[in-house]
């Protein structure tokens, strides 16, 4: 495929690895924010080509991961109301909530679906007028111009049977609060390209400056990731703090004008809790006023329940790029994607399941990383 | 949840605003795309879409500088004293 196969070329890639190895003088920690990224590190085995010195932490972008359990309660609770229709993305369905997940809600007789679009869950509404069609709005900012239209346009057309459970997280401010703990241990970061390409890379150069870290925009493909990380670390070798754009191709610096319009005219920034980091002040999307209307919280006057985690999960420490999954005694052991107890092993862009998937064998070989 | 899949517009419909969509050709795999927030997608274009929307427009000069950055990076380590010699 055009713009996919010429950025993961093994001759150009150990070009970069050779260009690291000269550039690198000194142990550097660098985290790639999206939880894609992570996938195309293991799965490409790019931090095995890497130079010791250099570090990847993964981050916490992956929305399913820090979509907090009270929510999944609420998508689970509202899904076994009569006439309801609950949809959301593939992922959302077995991530483990308190009572159980939505795949055995609909086991058990819901009505839950897995839609490829917020614009699939739309169709439904127009074609069922008898049933409330909920939509399990999940995703960074990449996702939300997708959920913004589809309620825009319920708007429009005056669906009735149609509303949002809306999870939308934002990333500067996740960056933000890694900067500002106290396990902080990262140096610079690989912003997350898609991400950019909605929102633009303008609201990072606060944070680059403020926190004294480099941040580069990257791609996802393994030659993307490897530009990403020598930009980086040209950066912390020279000791400058700056936003540069590695993945020109699709982000520009304002990003998409007409998404963020959208964005701004049916969202507004709110508090938000991240599973396994707590909340995060400014760090979510919600329905503005005039949209209250298809907020499916209100119109279902659904009800907040605190739950706890599982005590033997640590996926709050490996979305906050503190430990790595093969450092959690349940990983491949009590853990796994079949019967997951944290969201990071459900999710395709979820650490734990990139390590399960692609590096399980060799953590099993003595000699190993797990122990 | 960010995967975005670059795809070519194959034909464009609709002409309202928020609905208009194209036919987008994924190496041989073809599907209805929203075009919402790229007004200046033409057919012919790479879009680069994610959950049935087109984010942006891929730009084709931009789409070589990883190539371009690599070739810099290479001169400038075959100019350096003893660059070469990390080659062997």
């Amino acid at each position: 495929m055009r713009f996919v196969n010429e950025y993961r070329g093994p001759e150009a890639a150990a070009r970069f690895a050779r260009a690291l190895e000269q550039a690198v003088t000194r142990p550097w920690t660098i985290m790639e924010i999206c939880g894609g990224q992570t996938h195309a590190i293991i799965k490409f085995g790019i931090d095995q080509l890497l130079p010791d010195r250099i570090t990847l932490v993964h981050g916490p972008g992956c929305p399913v991961c820090v979509t907090p359990v009270e929510l999944i309660e609420k998508a689970i609770a509202v899904a076994r109301l009569p006439r309801v229709v609950l949809c959301s993305f593939g992922d959302m369905l077995r991530v483990p909530g308190r009572s159980g997940d939505l795949l055995a809600a609909k086991a058990a007789g819901a009505d839950v679906r897995v839609v490829y679009s917020p614009l699939d869950a739309l169709a439904l509404a127009r074609a069922h007028p008898d049933r409330e069609i909920v939509f399990f709005a999940v995703g960074f900012e990449t996702t939300a111009p997708a959920t913004a239209l589809a309620v825009h346009q319920a708007a429009r057309e005056g669906l009735k049977n149609f509303s949002l459970l809306v999870a939308h997280v934002l990333v500067p401010p996740a960056i933000e609060a890694i900067l500002s703990s106290e396990a902080v241990r990262v140096q610079a970061f690989l912003a997350a390209g898609h991400v950019c390409t909605v929102m633009g890379w303008e609201e990072y150069v606060p944070i680059a400056r403020k926190y004294r870290v480099p941040i580069v925009v990257t791609g996802f493909e393994p030659l993307d990731i490897l530009q990403g990380i020598h930009m980086a670390v040209l950066q912390l070798e020279a000791g400058r703090a700056e936003v540069e754009n590695q993945y020109s191709r699709a982000v520009r610096r304002e990003g998409n004008a007409a998404a963020r319009r959208l964005i701004g005219e049916v969202f507004e920034v709110v508090p938000r809790k991240w599973r396994g980091v707590g909340e995060i002040p400014d760090s979510g999307l919600g329905l503005r006023d005039n949209y209250a209307a298809y907020d499916a919280e209100r119109r279902f006057a659904l009800e907040a329940h605190s739950c706890d985690e599982s005590p033997e999960c640590i996926s709050g420490l490996v979305l906050q790029g503190v430990k790595k999954p093969p450092e959690c005694p349940a990983f491949a052991v009590a853990c796994t994607p079949e019967h997951p107890l944290g969201a990071t092993m459900v999710s395709s862009e979820g650490a734990c399941a990139a390590y399960y998937r692609y590096r399980r064998a060799a953590a099993e070989l003595p000699g190993g990383r797990r122990h | 949840m960010c995967l975005a899949v670059p795809g070519k517009i194959l034909s464009i419909e609709g002409t309202d605003d928020l609905l208009r969509s194209a036919r987008v050709d994924f190496g041989g795999v073809v599907k209805q795309v929203n075009l919402a927030y790229v007004p200046e997608a033409r057919v012919g274009d790479y879009v680069l879409v994610h959950v049935g929307f087109a984010i942006s427009t891929i730009d084709e000069a931009e789409a070589r500088e990883v190539f371009e950055y690599l070739r810099r990076i290479d001169e400038l380590a075959a100019q350096e004293p003893g660059g070469a010699a990390c080659d062997s």
